[in-house]
């Protein structure tokens, strides 16, 4: 009995020492085996990283004036999760600010929902930014508004008043530039998903989002600073446990000059009411001032415009629509890189360069008649003008067209005409290497490639086409034939003959083609990159806006040196014969009624013009030129879609252009007059003052201009 | 027994001129030096944890004092228990009973709610959970029924046997009433444990074994435990579910524990235990402090302290020839180290959450004093025993 007792007592003590052992070994395994796991949890658990945000860099013209700065502005922001678990989802909040905000609550609801979310507003109104981030619904504040949603936080919740960096867009001497600055924003759940690890980009990121924002948005936006917090259960900070400073993003020097931007924009303005006087629609505009040296970009200008400020805000749906409609001109589309129209007459230099490619002479003579016949259709000249016999260098200068139907003609007879059989298309090689159908590679976002109206184009819309042409062709249009038989039945032809053969390059594409119409069409950028390798002898630059990065202290961090992206396919010869051409046009040819009283003889001006049938529209108005003719420094091109002649409308805007650049007063030329100091642009780099302020050129270089 | 623990306690007496305590020199002053230990221990663990809280309110050393107060009233209960002869503290124990039954009735009448279960009673600024005290008179008065008449030489009554479950029987369903669950099992084992050693009949024991597993099968199956209590075994079973919350303090708990590596933070350097991330911390949770600022080897001192007492109990309770008195150490060996397993096993994600405290170490004054008077009660047996 009592040894039972105390055997009993003995299981008893071995099994409690087991319990307790069991738990050493759960233990053990956790502080010991596993225990540098759960040191990072806790640390996750108590550590906040709080970011200060870097300062922007600035975006500076070659002279060192700011186009875009920073500011503070007292931002009200709304948390929409603190919103949203409001009873009444947080209306009554709502229209609480709104009313005090003096906006529609709609739009306060707009902008806090999410894109991509039911009954989301289209993307710059809803909110693109992160989820979890207060939404700014209304900056630049009153300092007293503020005030008082800070101190009535209880009608209130989620909604905080914050100071936040904003760009602000100086505008010097009323330039514009709206499309080539762009903007930022919060970065988009797509960017984020596509950005690469070392861009650092986060969730509550701001990126630039169009424009040299985004272009050097890694180059400005530098690399936010982290404070490391210690918090406690509820989140109260209760240590700071490190920091690392934020670096200020660096500045982005353009080649832009903003006296140049502001002649250009103001002169493409002028065309633009010029076409206008003359009843044109005029409904877009572009012009381009490059430097035919290196690809630089000096100036140039998109119509219609839009204030660079607008984003701000975040847009209303009212400005939204405004930006992209069709009535007020489609504002935002970028008309210099993302316009695309056909070339017309301003193709006649690739023609010419082609011609001689293939075998036919400078020194020949050509007969410019009123007509043509090919394959029995009648091509003739624009207000059937005739010159007889000429050179082609004289009908570049007065745009004789049916030289070049015939060049096209012989040239098409050549190479033939089934795009499956033969794929030797001498224009289509020769407008290649001029740079068009390709992107320029300009240093701005979403730039469009254009096409040359070639075999290969032919044949390539044919593939495509083909499946949807050859089922028309049986079904015939009955939607169409309900409306209007004779049409649908014309359009059922249409098809089939496009299945039957429709990768014929046939004669008229060639004759098309060879006045820059049909289906080719380029961006005035393309046309200024071509123009500037005419000038250049031979050399297609990159264009490029920006000129150099410096850092906040004023160090140059990089120096953009030109990028050269091809060589014309053609000989010296042939460039200088088209320069001399290109150069009476303005003595003796289409622009000569542009240029008296101008320097002609101090400086040439070399300009083709172009005028662009569109169909079911007016005309496309193209001026292309450079100058001086003799070593040429500067392109110009300016375009006005449904602008009517390209010398009529652009001419006198062009001419101011130069007098401009070369400092022409009358017929007087002085160069102190020039935009650029010394007559040329600048080689130096502005000065950035200890502050990381730009030092005006006049200090910097101890001169004040006259 | 130390020479120099007897000196002090001698220089004490002569100090304070107090009168000379019965027995004292033969009390088992390794054990009650464990106990003290792990008190105090407990005390430094629940200043950690509750200085910042605590100091927010006014004064950091609120929860420290009341602990060391706990304490003292505890060591005073144990020092009573230990003077008066234990004829006496049989008699004593049911009134006891009573009033703790009087206590838990009052619980579920009044008692406050905290964490699911009414287990406190406020009273005088005070709050008191008397099913701490039912556990040491449940162990008085079974062991004083079972050794009733004689001396472990034959096996107790079955009326005895029946006796002493009917006496555990009316506080365990009070308290299974709060529900405290982890209370329950901890008395069920304890009163197992103390029948078995008292000897009575293997099929008593087989018996109770299969009466515990239908019934814990009829529970299960008839859903008469609480909806919190599901939650808890549902949580313990599957982490991710989460509907109490109580998986939140577990992992807490266990980040808490894990990130004290070897050595810990050191004492107050607890990440953890400053930011309170860890709920419940100086009750429950008191043992995630230790785990994080003292690291494995301090954290595994508690559990070394708590089996080297569990050994100390059980060796009273086997050179004790007095069958009360084995049974009472048995009963206290089986109390402190079940609901320390239970306690600490929870903190370790090896058990479901029972809202037991930590034996000694965690903060609250009804457990700290009913276990010091558990060790009063033995520390007298063993005494008269030895002195014999």
């Amino acid at each position: 009995m009592k040894e039972q007792s105390i055997l009993r007592l003995q299981v008893f003590k071995w099994f409690l020492t087991a319990l307790l052992v069991t738990l050493i070994a759960r233990l053990f395994f956790i502080q010991v085996l596993t225990g540098e796991d759960y040191a990072q949890l806790a640390d996750e658990n108590r550590i906040r990283e709080v970011t200060t945000l870097a300062v922007r860099g600035l975006i500076l013209d070659q002279a060192g004036r700011p186009l875009v700065e920073n500011r503070t502005s007292l931002v009200i922001t709304v948390d929409r999760e603190t919103i949203n678990e409001l009873p009444d989802n947080g209306n009554e909040v709502l229209s609480r600010l709104a009313t005090i905000l003096k906006k529609p609550e709609q739009e306060l609801r707009d902008r806090i929902t999410p894109c991509g979310a039911t009954g989301s507003a289209p993307p710059p109104i809803c909110w693109n930014g992160s989820p979890l981030q207060p939404v700014p619904v209304a900056r630049d504040v009153g300092y007293k508004l503020a005030l008082k949603i800070m101190e009535d936080s209880l009608n209130f919740p989620g909604v905080a008043a914050e100071v936040a960096a904003e760009r602000v867009y100086p505008a010097p001497l009323g330039v514009n530039a709206a499309h080539l600055l762009g903007y930022i924003g919060p970065i988009s759940a797509e960017e984020l998903a596509d950005a690469d690890q070392a861009s650092g980009y986060k969730r509550t990121s701001v990126v630039g989002r169009a424009g040299l924002e985004k272009q050097y948005d890694l180059v400005l936006r530098g690399v936010d600073g982290k404070k490391l917090l210690a918090v406690d259960r509820s989140g109260k900070v209760v240590d700071e446990i490190g920091e690392t400073q934020p670096i200020p993003g660096n500045y982005l020097i353009t080649a832009l000059d903003a006296d140049l931007q502001q002649v250009v924009e103001r002169e493409l303005q002028r065309a633009v009411n010029r076409a206008r006087e003359n009843n044109f629609v005029a409904d877009g505009g572009a012009a381009i001032v490059m430097d035919v040296t290196n690809g630089q970009v000096l100036a140039m200008a998109s119509y219609p415009s839009y204030e660079p400020d607008i984003w701000l805000n975040g847009l209303s749906n009212r400005e939204y629509k405004s930006l992209i409609s069709e009535a007020n001109g489609v504002p935002l589309l970028h008309r210099p890189t993302q316009g695309l129209y056909a070339p017309a007459s301003t193709f006649k230099v690739v023609m010419t360069a082609a011609a001689e490619k293939a075998g036919m002479p400078l020194t020949g003579l050509y007969n410019c008649s009123p007509e043509v016949t090919i394959s029995s259709r009648v091509f003739r000249n624009n207000e059937s003008r005739a010159y007889g016999p000429i050179s082609l260098a004289r009908a570049l200068e007065v745009s004789c067209n049916t030289v070049f139907y015939r060049i096209a003609n012989d040239l098409w007879e050549q190479t033939g005409k089934d795009t499956m059989k033969t794929g030797r298309d001498p224009i289509d090689k020769m407008a290649r290497s001029f740079g068009l159908g390709k992107i320029t590679g300009i240093d701005l976002p979403s730039e469009y490639a254009g096409r040359i109206g070639g075999r290969a184009w032919k044949r390539e819309n044919w593939e495509r086409n083909k499946d949807v042409w050859c089922e028309r062709a049986k079904s015939g249009y009955p939607e169409t034939a309900k409306r209007d038989p004779v049409w649908a039945e014309t359009l059922r032809q249409y098809a089939a003959e496009n299945c039957a053969d429709g990768f014929l390059f046939r004669a008229g594409d060639a004759v098309n083609i060879a006045i820059g119409q049909g289906d080719t069409v380029v961006t005035p950028l393309q046309m200024a990159v071509a123009y500037s390798a005419i000038a250049n002898d031979g050399t297609l630059f990159q264009p490029q806006i920006a000129k150099a990065i410096m850092d906040v202290d004023g160090n140059v961090v990089q120096e953009f040196a030109p990028k050269v992206t091809g060589k014309l396919n053609t000989s010296p010869r042939v460039l200088s014969y088209i320069r001399a051409a290109l150069t009476n046009t303005a003595i003796s040819g289409t622009t000569a009624w542009v240029f008296p009283g101008f320097p002609l003889e101090q400086v040439p001006i070399a300009s083709k013009t172009g005028t662009g049938q569109v169909f079911n529209k007016q005309s496309t108005s193209w001026l292309a030129t450079f100058a001086p003719a003799i070593n040429p420094r500067y392109v110009v091109v300016m375009m006005v879609s449904q602008g009517g002649t390209g010398s009529g409308t652009g001419g006198p805007s062009v001419r101011r252009i130069y007098e401009a650049l070369f400092g022409i007063r009358g017929s007087t030329i002085n160069p102190a007059n020039a935009i650029f100091p010394y007559g040329k642009p600048r080689t130096k780099l502005p000065t950035i003052d200890i502050n990381g302020s730009p030092v005006p050129e006049a200090e910097a270089i101890g001169r004040t201009k006259p | 027994m130390s020479g120099a623990i007897r000196d002090a306690s001698f220089v004490w007496r002569r100090v304070s001129g107090a009168p000379r305590f019965r027995r004292y020199r033969k009390f088992d002053f390794v054990l009650i030096i464990a106990a003290l230990s792990l008190s105090l221990l407990g005390a430094l663990l629940v200043w950690s944890s509750t200085r910042i809280t605590a100091g927010a309110a006014g004064d950091s050393l609120f929860f420290l004092k009341r602990h060391l107060l706990n304490l003292g009233l505890g060591l005073i209960l144990c020092l009573i228990a230990s003077q008066i002869s234990h004829r006496l503290v049989r008699a004593y124990a049911p009134v006891v009973y009573v009033l703790s039954l009087v206590g838990l009735i009052a619980v579920l009448l009044v008692g406050t709610v905290v964490n699911g279960a009414k287990s406190w009673l406020a009273f005088a600024g005070f709050t008191i959970q008397p099913a701490e005290f039912v556990k040491v008179s449940i162990i008085v008065i079974s062991a004083t029924l079972l050794a009733e008449k004689r001396d472990a030489e034959n096996q107790p009554l079955h009326s005895i046997v029946v006796a002493a479950l009917g006496v555990a029987a009316v506080p365990v369903l009070l308290i299974l009433l709060q529900p405290d669950l982890g209370t329950v099992l901890m008395i069920l084992a304890t009163l197992f444990a103390i029948l078995a050693v008292s000897g009575v009949s293997r099929w008593w024991l087989i018996g109770l074994v299969t009466s515990a597993v239908s019934v814990v099968a009829l529970i299960v199956a008839a859903g008469v435990l609480a909806q919190y209590q599901i939650d808890r075994f549902t949580v313990f079973l599957n982490p991710d579910s989460d509907p109490l919350g109580v998986s939140y303090n577990v992992r807490q708990a266990e980040i808490a524990i894990g990130s004290g590596g070897w050595f810990g933070n050191g004492l107050f350097q607890g990440t953890q235990t400053a930011g309170q991330f860890v709920p419940e911390q100086r009750t429950d949770f008191i043992f995630s402090v230790a785990g994080e600022e003292l690291g494995f080897f301090g954290s595994s001192m508690i559990l070394l302290l708590m089996l080297f007492i569990t050994w100390r109990l059980i060796r009273i309770a086997s050179r004790a020839d007095d069958l009360f008195g084995r049974l009472v150490a048995v009963g206290m060996a089986g109390w402190i180290a079940i609901q320390g397993f239970q306690n600490i096993g929870m903190n370790l994600e090896l058990l479901p959450v029972t809202g037991v405290p930590l034996p000694f170490v965690s903060y609250g004054g009804s457990s700290m004093m009913a276990l010091w008077l558990g060790l009063g009660v033995i520390l007298n047996l063993d005494a008269t025993k030895r002195r014999r």
